[in-house]
């Protein structure tokens, strides 16, 4: 069976491959999820804050007390020879690259253009196969108009795509107006791929301390139709290829994502929760079931229940909510 | 202005000159740090972690030592293992050396230690320079050479390594600590290859021939009898005698290599001078000045600079003094009490008298502690040899009206030359004003054909210091080894406008001077809020004033509150010491030099910094009348103390130079309870009380570490006279119902950590970031919570057998440390301020050298205080390493006066009556209500005494109060404890007696700027161990617990207050020795002091800092002695790790080495905290693994 997808400019064996999370951070996870089957590893993201704020505070308090006390000309050692950036990523990039066959993405966190980006051209010479672009930024001032942030957005992709000449895959989060318009930019920007979705931290209350606690659950099935919706809108209507991430837990989940429009289905949470060998069977399922239902290939199946291409394109639009709703009927006083 | 062009020489300053050639020279450096010479270790430190090579391509072996002591032994093992070797020090580590000197000397060994000359310790300690320390070692056999610059540091201390070689005899080679060790100045460096041809090969070899080898083994270190002793030691005569000549000889080559030229006693001055002086140090270039300017007015003087002190060659003395010489002077940096004269004077009389020229020659005493030593002071001395009767011993620089012995000095001779631009700059040590200034004079003495010269005076506080940079720049090398005078600076600036108030800065300003002023007022307004006094001195010397709202431009342009860009731009934008543009371009030339390659957002943020400077600095417009209704504020409150008014005042105006030698009491003993007169005023926020919300737990004063917020707790009555804000609110636990409670700020004394916010636990329930005290602006509540603050003081202390003595019930007590001058957020404060509330009135302390000394004891105020009667900490500094003994002996002497009081109790017995003195004997409650009991027992005793007439009762009066037992405590941080003083305090636990050790554990040496001590955890960055330290912290606590009797405890208040006072009483309560080892957060750690208690939670939650008590006294009640009192790790330790720039240094390095770090590092706590579990629970040995929660 030919499971074979083009992603991002990259030949992929077929299209599950490890989402960015911790998998990549260490070798000899990364060598078992390779053995396990994964087309790809996206690396854990490098983030702009982490980039200019660890470097900045990490100067700043050692320069804070510099020539500040009679005796103590400096409180650390001399800071010009260290690498105060991210340096281990590069590193670690390399190292990625050297024991591992399949292709590695690097990933960049950041949504406003500025001397971070340089990093995305430090992570090609490092040697990344390909680049994910990952915008997760939330809009609290009420002065910022959508106008504002989209712009951000796709200057943001423009300054990245300048400095790297491998394929760049942007990384979307859900809540856009108009999304297939700033996918549109995006893809004129220079994007060769679309990631839909990410997930992120969300705040917790801990009420008996009055204060917040960071969360991040792990995804489960349920969230998959939120990508499978924008999978096929998005399908045809961009030349950027399409990736799924968030939601992806079975075989099922991913034939789901590949029909809908992903040329490349990505793994976390399944992986994180099962281990590595879960991606393995995930992978055999996947390729049995093509082998069941006769697919030819992969690419037969690619996109098949987009909205261009399914029987029913009104489903994935909004009439399709009015009319789930509508189906529910009450039995004796309980949603059925 | 001031042209450019290419030279290739740097600017440095004179540690830096010395290290560079040591470290080339050597193969072994051993050093311990020690102010002024730290910075020589650091550098050998660093240039080896580069992979810097010697002269032989190899790079030295670099090992910090746990004592001076320890790296002069270590040096003379690496001398006799054939290496070349070298070190760095000064002042009291010097002293440590003393013995191994002896035995370097006595074996005729080749090295050189290089010594930044410092004070010593004697009435009190002072780190600045002079040459007591060299002086104390003239008898070791040490050859002692010397540099009076930065360029001569540097020349001198390679004509010591060569000459080493060549005599076989050691050299010591020093300079003015501070005054040369600090001074930055441009100089011609010394490239390898010629410092190569300086060295002897052949000599370098012959040392290597004569190390112990077992390939051909020799003995050393024989003992020897009265038979052969005495003439063995005579042997090494002729070494001596021909030392002086092949240093000579080496000059001379370096002479032929460098084109720089030394005698061994440098004359200069009129061939035909009558008047001489001799002296050594950085002294001898303002003498230079002052002979120049002397002779230009046709004066006859002369001055001869001593490089080589020892060996003395009297030859080449009596040749240097000109044979029309009729009187001499001779200047001595040192004092030496009840000597017939300071050394160089006795020396030169001797040599002298021994060549039968029969000159009058007079000695003085200049420039202890760095004291200014000017032109006009050098003036003095030549008027004095001119005298009809001169003073034959004398001292010049000071008013000494006592024994008269201080020469007159005329203030108005100087030898200032007009194409020198003098700039004098005021700021703050944390606002980069310093490390900008040593920028400028980089740039103009490495880019143009000018010299430059800087020295930075600070005063000794940690928070809110004050720096005043002095800059010249001119075109020849620059002599003034001296601070620019009053009326002298072309250029003033003042970086802080809060300044304004307190110093007189515009004093320095000569006629027509520029004015640099940060303020955040526009022009106008500026100059309206300017008090009339500076306005004044603008209108009257023709000043022009600019301005600059410098913290602004900084905020804007990302650079958070440091404003050195901006106020180096302004510089150079109106000084006109070079082109604006020009200098504009080295600016950024520079920033990117040292920011490139740590990124360019760094880069651009300074650049914009630099960009945005010129758009917002104004030249204010000066009327011809001053306008201000404002006086500058008096310093001191009128309702101070006669000393305070009379001295302390003084010094807090920045002219305690001018105070005479009557001012002082003669022995360095000093009043506490002053510091509450210095109200610094440098907190921009402060807490703001919300009563209605306060639950009244008394954390937030726990946890300031300057006593700045306090609880009080005290009758409705009181209340009569409150000012009209004065908040206060009813007391809500039953304890003392009815009673009011208060919690006050003192707005001048906070110094705006906001340590007391981040604890407090009472949040509003709609808002939860508002709590019952929050950070607001200070300016608008200044002048209110100032009064509301005396009002406040002025209340009654708690009645204090009436208190729970819980964290709560602790704050009710009168902190008797107070406002001292910590850092800022400091992590060790609290921990003292806690005991002195606990056990204040009746405690002795003995406190090391360190942080804890200098916020602790360092002038001009003094932050010990005491209660309404009296009665408060007895503190003393004795030195860095023997504090445990010095405690000790504090306890020996106490106990032998209680002995002595209460054999006269029982001599006396019936004269007092025998029912007092059994109970005063008897009495064994130590607790408040028992102490207070024994108190009053005393003060009956007291009247009873009074009326018995006989000398026995005079000796009782004198000894009554030690019959209230008394505590003392031994306090220091983890240098002493761990390192330099370990073997004291080892042995003190050792003796059984009842002394309380607290050591303030910041796990690196503060004071002297991070380096690392045995603390260091694994993992993290310090000097000394910069790739991040690959051994674990050592166990202090549990080798403490090896002698079984030792009560020991771990404890950080910001994790678990409670377990914090628990440790402390019962440690205090323990009838033997107690050690305690208390987590304190520090600027060395490299994060926001403002989440220390934070950090101190995840410390103890991820098990990197275990709580317990370990109570000998259980074992008698059959429980195992040690008490866990922190849970078992909850997350991991990186949650703690990464939050600090000590270990996060190490991860951006070497994550690789991290990794490895952080393993090693959790199966060390793993290890500690299982085998503490079992110490706890009395179970036999495990596996090593901690018990996990079920």
């Amino acid at each position: 069976m030919d499971l074979s997808t083009t992603y991002c400019g990259l030949k992929l064996k077929h299209p599950l491959v490890v989402g960015a999370s911790p998998v990549a951070a260490d070798l000899e996870t990364a060598q078992r999820a390779q053995d396990a089957g994964a087309a790809a590893i996206i690396m854990h993201s490098l983030f702009e804050e982490q980039l200019i704020g660890e470097r900045h505070a990490s100067i700043y308090h050692m320069e804070l007390y510099a020539n500040a006390h009679l005796e103590a000309h400096s409180y650390f050692p001399p800071v010009s020879d260290y690498r105060l950036g991210k340096h281990e990523y590069l590193d670690h990039i390399r190292k990625l690259k050297k024991n591992l066959s399949i292709p590695v993405i690097a990933s960049l966190n950041g949504t406003s253009p500025g001397g971070w980006t340089d990093w995305a051209g430090l992570m090609e010479q490092a040697g990344a196969d390909a680049l994910e672009l990952n915008v997760y930024y939330i809009a609290t001032d009420p002065q910022e108009t959508c106008w504002q942030l989209e712009d951000r957005i796709v200057e943001t992709a423009a300054s990245v795509r300048k400095v790297i000449k491998i394929p760049m895959a942007v990384k979307l989060s859900p809540f856009f107006g108009a999304l297939p318009h700033l996918v549109a930019r995006l893809d004129d920007a220079g994007a060769d791929s679309m990631v839909l979705f990410n997930r992120f931290y969300q705040p917790d209350i801990d009420i008996a301390e009055l204060e917040t606690r960071p969360t991040l659950r792990l995804s489960d099935s349920s969230e998959l139709l939120l990508r499978l919706r924008w999978l096929s809108i998005l399908f045809g209507q961009t030349h950027a290829t399409l990736a799924c991430s968030g939601g992806v837990h079975t075989h099922e989940d991913a034939i789901k994502a590949v029909m809908a429009g992903a040329s490349c289905v990505q793994m976390v949470s399944a992986i994180l929760r099962n281990g590595i060998r879960h991606l393995a069977e995930v992978v055999r399922e996947f390729e049995n079931w093509l082998i069941q239902k006769e697919y030819r290939s992969l690419k037969q199946m690619l996109g098949s229940m987009s909205q261009s291409h399914c029987p029913d394109p009104q489903a994935f639009e909004r009439a399709n909510y009015m009319r789930t709703l509508h189906s529910w009927r009450v039995q004796g006083g309980v949603v059925v | 202005m001031i042209s450019t062009s290419a030279r290739p020489k740097v600017t440095l300053d004179g540690n830096e000159a010395a290290a560079s050639i040591a470290y080339r020279c050597s193969q072994v450096i051993a050093i311990y740090p020690i102010t002024p010479s730290s910075t020589m270790g650091e550098l050998a430190d660093e240039w080896a972690s580069r992979n810097r090579p010697n002269l032989w391509s190899s790079v030295p072996a670099i090992m910090e030592m746990q004592s001076e002591g320890g790296a002069a032994g270590t040096c003379h093992g690496a001398l006799q293992a054939g290496a070349l070797s070298t070190t760095f020090t000064a002042s009291q580590g010097l002293l440590l050396m003393i013995p191994s000197m002896y035995k370097i000397a006595g074996e005729l060994t080749p090295f050189v230690m290089h010594v930044s000359a410092r004070t010593l310790a004697s009435h009190a300690l002072s780190i600045f320079g002079d040459h007591q320390d060299v002086m104390a070692t003239r008898q070791t056999g040490f050859a002692l050479l010397n540099s009076t610059s930065v360029q001569e540091a540097h020349d001198m201390a390679a004509i010591a390594h060569a000459a080493t070689l060549r005599t076989r005899i050691p050299f010591l080679h020093f300079f003015d600590g501070f005054r040369t060790s600090h001074e930055v100045a441009k100089i011609e460096m010394i490239d390898d290859q010629t410092l190569l041809a300086m060295l002897d090969q052949s000599a370098v070899e012959d040392h290597r021939r004569r190390a112990l080898n077992p390939e051909h083994p020799v003995l050393r270190g024989s003992a020897q009898n009265p038979d052969t002793f005495f003439q063995a030691r005579e042997a090494c005569n002729v070494f001596y005698d021909r030392c002086p000549t092949i240093v000579q000889q080496e000059m001379d080559r370096f002479a032929g290599l460098t084109g720089r030229s030394y005698r061994l006693f440098d004359y200069v001055g009129a061939p035909d001078a009558q008047r001489v002086i001799i002296m050594m140090g950085s002294g001898a270039d303002a003498a230079q000045e002052a002979v120049e300017a002397l002779n230009a007015q046709g004066q006859k003087v002369g001055l001869i600079k001593v490089r080589l002190y020892r060996p003395f060659d009297t030859t080449a003395l009596l040749q240097a003094i000109p044979t029309s010489c009729t009187h001499i002077a001779v200047l001595d940096r040192t004092k030496e009490p009840g000597a017939g004269g300071e050394p160089l004077y006795l020396d030169v009389v001797s040599a002298l008298f021994e060549a039968g020229r029969q000159i009058p020659t007079i000695g003085g005493r200049y420039g202890l502690s760095s004291k200014e030593f000017t032109p006009a002071m050098v003036k003095a001395v030549y008027d004095q040899m001119h005298a009809q009767q001169p003073q034959r011993r004398f001292t010049v620089g000071i008013n000494d009206d006592v024994t008269g012995l201080s020469l007159k000095v005329d203030p108005g001779f100087t030898t200032e030359a007009d194409d020198v631009f003098r700039a004098v700059f005021f700021g703050l040590g944390a606002d980069g004003t310093v490390g900008a200034n040593k920028n400028t004079i980089k740039i103009i003495g490495e880019e143009t054909d000018n010299y430059a010269q800087g020295y930075f005076v600070y005063d000794s506080k940690k928070s809110g210091a004050i720096t005043i940079s002095h800059l010249r720049f001119g075109p020849r090398p620059i002599r003034s080894s001296y601070l620019i005078a009053e009326g002298q600076a072309n250029f003033v600036a003042i970086h802080q406008s809060t300044f304004l108030d307190k110093y007189e800065m515009l004093s320095y300003a000569g006629n027509g001077a520029t004015v640099l002023l940060n303020t955040p007022f526009a022009p106008q307004q500026a100059w309206d809020e300017l008090p009339v006094e500076l306005q004044q001195q603008i209108i009257e010397k023709k000043l022009r004033l600019f301005v600059i709202d410098a913290l602004k431009v900084a905020r804007d342009s990302g650079m958070r509150g440091r404003i050195n860009t901006v106020m180096q731009t302004c510089f150079f934008a109106i000084s006109g010491v070079l082109r604006r543009d020009e200098a504009i371009g080295q600016i950024k030339k520079s920033i990117e030099k040292t920011y490139g390659r740590k990124g360019q957002e760094v880069v651009q943020r300074n650049f914009a910094a630099v960009d945005q400077t010129l758009a917002h600095l104004h030249q204010v417009e000066i009327p011809s009348v001053a306008t201000s209704a404002r006086r500058m504020p008096p310093l001191i409150s009128d309702n101070a103390p006669d000393f305070v008014k009379r001295i302390s005042a003084v010094m807090l105006a920045g002219k305690g130079d001018l105070l005479p030698v009557s001012a002082f009491p003669v022995d360095g003993t000093w009043p506490t309870a002053t510091s509450q007169w210095e109200k610094r005023n440098l907190a921009d926020q402060i807490p703001a009380w919300d009563k209605e919300l306060c639950i009244q737990c008394n954390k937030c004063a726990m946890v300031c570490p300057h006593a700045a917020i306090r609880a009080k707790v005290y009758d409705p009555s009181e209340l009569a006279d409150a000012p009209a804000t004065f908040a206060h609110v009813p007391y809500k636990a039953p304890d003392l119902r009815g009673s009011i409670y208060t919690l006050q700020v003192s707005p001048l004394d906070c110094t705006g950590c906001s340590l007391c916010v981040d604890v407090c636990p009472a949040k509003d329930k709609a808002q939860p970031k508002h709590k019952a005290i929050n950070m607001v602006d200070q300016l608008p509540l200044r002048q209110q919570e100032s009064e509301n603050y005396d009002f406040f003081l002025k209340l009654p202390e708690v009645d204090r057998t009436r208190i729970r003595l819980d964290i709560k019930g602790s704050q009710f007590f009168q902190p008797l440390f107070e406002y001292s001058g910590a850092c800022s957020g400091c992590g060790e404060t609290p921990y003292i301020k806690l005991l002195t509330q606990l056990f204040g009135d009746r405690m002795l302390i003995a406190n090391a050298t360190g942080c804890s000394s200098i916020y602790g004891g360092n002038l001009p105020t003094t932050p010990y205080c005491q209660t309404p009667e009296g009665r408060g900490p007895a503190w003393a500094n004795s030195l860095f390493e023997d504090n445990a003994e010095f405690g000790l002996g504090m306890r020996l002497g106490v106990d032998a006066l209680t002995d002595e009081a209460r054999r006269l109790l029982v001599s006396l017995a019936e004269p007092i009556g025998q029912t007092l003195v059994d109970e005063l004997l008897t009495h064994q409650d130590w607790e408040e209500a028992g102490i207070a009991q024994q108190r009053s027992r005393v003060e009956q005793l007291r009247s009873r005494l009074a009326a018995i007439d006989a000398p026995l009762a005079r000796r009782l009066e004198l000894l009554a109060d030690y019959l209230v037992r008394k505590t003392v405590w031994i306090l220091g941080g983890d240098g002493w404890a761990y390192d330099i003083g370990f073997g004291g305090l080892d042995h003190v636990l050792s003796t059984g007696q009842d002394v309380n050790i607290l050591v303030m554990d910041t796990e690196v040496y503060s004071n002297t700027g991070g380096q690392a001590s045995k603390a260091t955890p694994i993992g993290a960055a310090a000097k000394f161990a910069a790739l991040g330290k690959s051994s674990g912290k050592k166990d202090l606590g549990l080798m403490a617990m090896s002698y079984g009797n030792v009560y020991v405890a771990k404890i950080a208040f910001g994790a678990k207050d409670a377990q914090t006072l628990k440790a402390l009483r019962e440690a205090e309560s323990y009838p033997g020795p107690s050690l305690i080892i208390a987590y304190s957060h520090c600027i060395a750690h490299g994060y926001d002091l403002a989440a220390g208690l934070n950090q101190q939670k995840l410390a103890v939650d991820t098990g990197y800092w275990p709580l317990y008590r370990y109570d000998p006294r259980l074992t008698e009640q059959n429980k195992p002695a040690m008490q866990l009192d922190s849970s078992l790790p909850k997350g991991d330790l990186t949650e703690y790790m990464r939050n600090e720039t000590r270990f996060r240094m190490v991860e951006q390095m070497d994550k690789q080495r991290y990794d490895v770090l952080v393993g090693k590092a959790r199966q060390q706590i793993d290890e500690r905290i299982a085998l503490y579990q079992r110490m706890a629970s009395g179970e036999p040995p495990t596996d090593g693994q901690p018990k996990t929660k079920e």
